[in-house]
């Protein structure tokens, strides 16, 4: 699997081409600067970027603005964004577009490495992964929606982690559910918050999502 | 309505009525000023010849009063309004680190001596002190001097008297300078404050919460190092627990960073940090930024912990729902609403926040107006005068086209009559020299050869005078404006 790594610290940059090459990937490019960057993305158009927001020449939020730009050419290309900060802001930039294929990490979450890789899959596959604490923001905001507040607290657990942008399995993993109950939980929120309900694991996280960006 | 026409005639005569009982009160109160100015000439004798110095500031109040009477009644009958032109008052003196109050070199223990020291040296030494007496011994004859047109024109005699009164009891540049100064030296030491408590508490953050754990990451580092070969599976459980408080350690920084400068208002501008509290507030937070591009970075900054306290404080105080922010300039002036549907009837005394907020704001001679009714809703109006730059509003004052073209014609030419046809030429003449060249004089009839040259030397230095003016003038209107007149205080 092609990876394209942007990032300007030289250690940390160093790090992840490491922990990604042990982890089977290949390492395609690995630049330092958002226009080497966009660049990369269209012309290389990797199986999976991962990029960080703050890059130079000005330091601001060039990586987002390149990754957004990228995929604004190239519908569902699959970047991973980490920053030191995550923002509600950024992540509904991200998710705007609907197409998913996008993630949004702290950069700690690089320490461990096994979630970390996994997230990186998922958003090559095409799936979503969502930092928890911009999840737990998105709840934060949507704190006097009816709906939501409706939510059993197991359901709010199912959705939290749905939101992150994991799979049946992985929810059933995490909380320590059977897959049926994963799944009555799964129909039960559906219902509650008014949302079609899909098979499909992606289509369902960006269901979520939408619902919890819409407000 | 015809409201050009000639006002109704009742209305003329009671104006004109008006104006006359205006023109008694003014003369009626020569009863007190007159034996107000012996009264303070008696005092004054006595405190300067005599040393009963303790007569000085109460003689000094008595005229203040009287003056600021004057002031005030001038401003409501005739709208010519009579800036206070008077020095602001010493601060009260502040304890040495021994608790003593010094004056001078002498030490007290009590600051009754040192504060009454500093209010006589300030009244003394205030110019407007002297020019309150000077008017006050003026006043009954100019009044007397005015009698003929108080009874003739009493409209007109009375603005005759205000601007007397202005003249000497009206603000001087030396006196708006001097407010300004004290005000100044008022929001440097505000603005230093609030950096200095930032520091500490900065410091007091770093020092008890990321560098505490630093520590201890490194010494559970340093039992793993110990543990590793002997019980791997113990090195790894304190691994896990490292990284774990190594975690800790990056969430607890970006919250230290977030209250130093959050990272979206670096990366985005005002507008959309603004826009990522709104988001982040459990309220419904509408914004709406008009700014045609990103103010300077403390203003930026000012105005973002701002409208964070402002919203934190509806949603936590007011038990809002919903709120709206509004960011828009008016020309130099940048102004920010805050409203929520809270419950209202917040108060800056009771608690820090809206004080903070007015201390940090300060230093840009910002001001915060609250309105904030009980029920609701609550608005608060935040005003920062003159911080974005002034091209913004394209109000920066142009040279006009012709001006410009005429000063560098005048200075590009003026050499011309100036030098060659007038002093050379001259010169030429004194020497008699035979070579006339292309001075014009030279070729005049004899008569005419004095009168062109100084004509010539005469026109030089006039078009000089001329272009100097030119340009003087219009720095001088630049001057106007960059110098802000009285603050309001």
């Amino acid at each position: 699997m092609n990876v394209l790594i942007a990032e300007d610290l030289y250690l940390l940059r160093d790090g992840l081409v490491h922990l990604l090459q042990a982890h089977g990937f290949s390492v395609v490019a690995a630049v330092e600067s958002g226009p080497e960057l966009l660049k990369g993305l269209l012309e290389l158009r990797p199986d999976v970027s991962i990029v960080d927001v703050r890059l130079p020449p000005t330091f601001t939020d060039e990586g987002l603005q390149a990754a957004l730009a990228a995929r604004e050419k190239v519908p569902g290309l699959p970047i991973l964004v980490l920053s030191q900060h995550v923002e509600q802001l950024y992540a509904r930039e991200l998710l705007a577009d609907g197409s998913g294929a996008i993630g949004y990490l702290l950069k700690d979450r690089v320490f461990n490495a096994g979630q970390f890789i996994d997230a990186v899959r998922r958003v090559a596959e095409g799936g979503t992964a969502m930092d928890p604490e911009v999840i737990a923001k998105l709840l934060a905001s949507n704190a006097r929606n009816e709906p939501l507040a409706a939510l059993t607290p197991r359901e709010r657990e199912v959705l939290e982690a749905m939101a992150e942008g994991r799979s049946n399995a992985a929810i059933c993993q995490r909380l320590h559910l059977s897959e049926s109950a994963v799944a009555k939980h799964t129909a039960s929120i559906f219902a509650k918050l008014g949302l079609a309900p899909s098979d499909d694991d992606n289509r369902r996280v960006l269901a979520v999502l939408a619902y919890l960006n819409s407000r | 309505m015809q409201w050009w026409g000639r006002p109704p005639l009742a209305q003329t005569g009671g104006m004109l009525v008006r104006r006359f009982g205006q023109v008694v009160v003014l003369l009626a109160l020569l009863v007190i000023e007159v034996p107000a100015i012996a009264l303070s000439l008696g005092m004054l004798a006595l405190s300067f010849a005599l040393g009963m110095v303790f007569l000085f500031p109460p003689q000094v109040m008595m005229v203040r009063r009287l003056t600021r009477l004057h002031r005030r009644l001038l401003r409501e009958w005739t709208g010519v309004g009579i800036e206070l032109p008077y020095l602001p008052e010493p601060p009260p003196p502040a304890p040495q680190a021994d608790g003593m109050y010094r004056s001078d070199r002498t030490l007290y223990k009590t600051p009754r001596i040192p504060a009454w020291n500093n209010r006589w040296k300030w009244l003394v030494s205030d110019p407007a002190t002297w020019r309150d007496v000077a008017w006050l011994a003026l006043d009954p004859a100019v009044k007397v001097a005015l009698m003929p047109l108080f009874a003739l024109v009493p409209g007109r005699g009375l603005r005759v008297y205000a601007l007397w009164s202005e003249l000497l009891l009206g603000a001087t540049a030396a006196s708006r300078l001097a407010s300004q100064v004290s005000h100044l030296k008022r929001t440097r030491n505000l603005a230093a404050d609030s950096q200095a408590a930032e520091m500490r508490r900065i410091e007091r953050d770093l020092h008890d919460g990321t560098q505490a754990r630093l520590v201890a990451i490194g010494m559970t580092l340093g039992a793993v190092e110990q543990l590793v070969d002997d019980d791997p599976s113990a090195a790894k459980a304190l691994l896990a627990k490292a990284r774990e408080a190594s975690s800790d350690t990056l969430t607890e920084l970006r919250r230290l960073i977030r209250g130093i400068h959050p990272p979206v208002l670096a990366e985005r501008g005002l507008a959309d940090a603004v826009r990522a509290l709104a988001m982040d507030s459990p309220m419904q937070v509408t914004v709406d930024v008009d700014l045609p591009h990103r103010p300077e970075a403390p203003v930026e900054a000012a105005v973002y912990f701002a409208v964070s306290e402002l919203l934190s404080n509806a949603a936590r105080h007011g038990d809002a729902r919903a709120a709206t922010v509004d960011i828009s300039c008016d020309g130099p002036n940048l102004r920010v609403t805050v409203t929520d549907d809270g419950m209202g009837g917040a108060n800056p005394a009771n608690g820090s926040g809206l004080a903070g907020i007015e201390r940090r704001l300060a230093a840009f001679d910002g001001v915060l107006a609250l309105n904030s009714p009980p029920g609701g809703p609550t608005t608060v109006t935040l005003g920062l005068p003159r911080v974005l730059p002034e091209h913004w509003a394209g109000k920066v004052a142009k040279m006009p086209r012709w001006k410009a073209t005429t000063i560098i014609l005048l200075w590009g030419t003026a050499w011309c009559p100036t030098f060659p046809q007038g002093l050379v030429a001259g010169f030429f003449k004194i020497f008699d020299l035979d070579d006339k060249a292309w001075f014009l004089a030279l070729y005049m009839p004899e008569v005419w050869q004095w009168p062109v040259i100084v004509g010539m030397i005469t026109l030089g230095t006039l078009m000089y005078v001329m272009a100097f003016w030119l340009s003087n003038h219009h720095r001088e209107r630049w001057y106007e404006r960059v110098l802000p007149t009285r603050l309001s205080c």
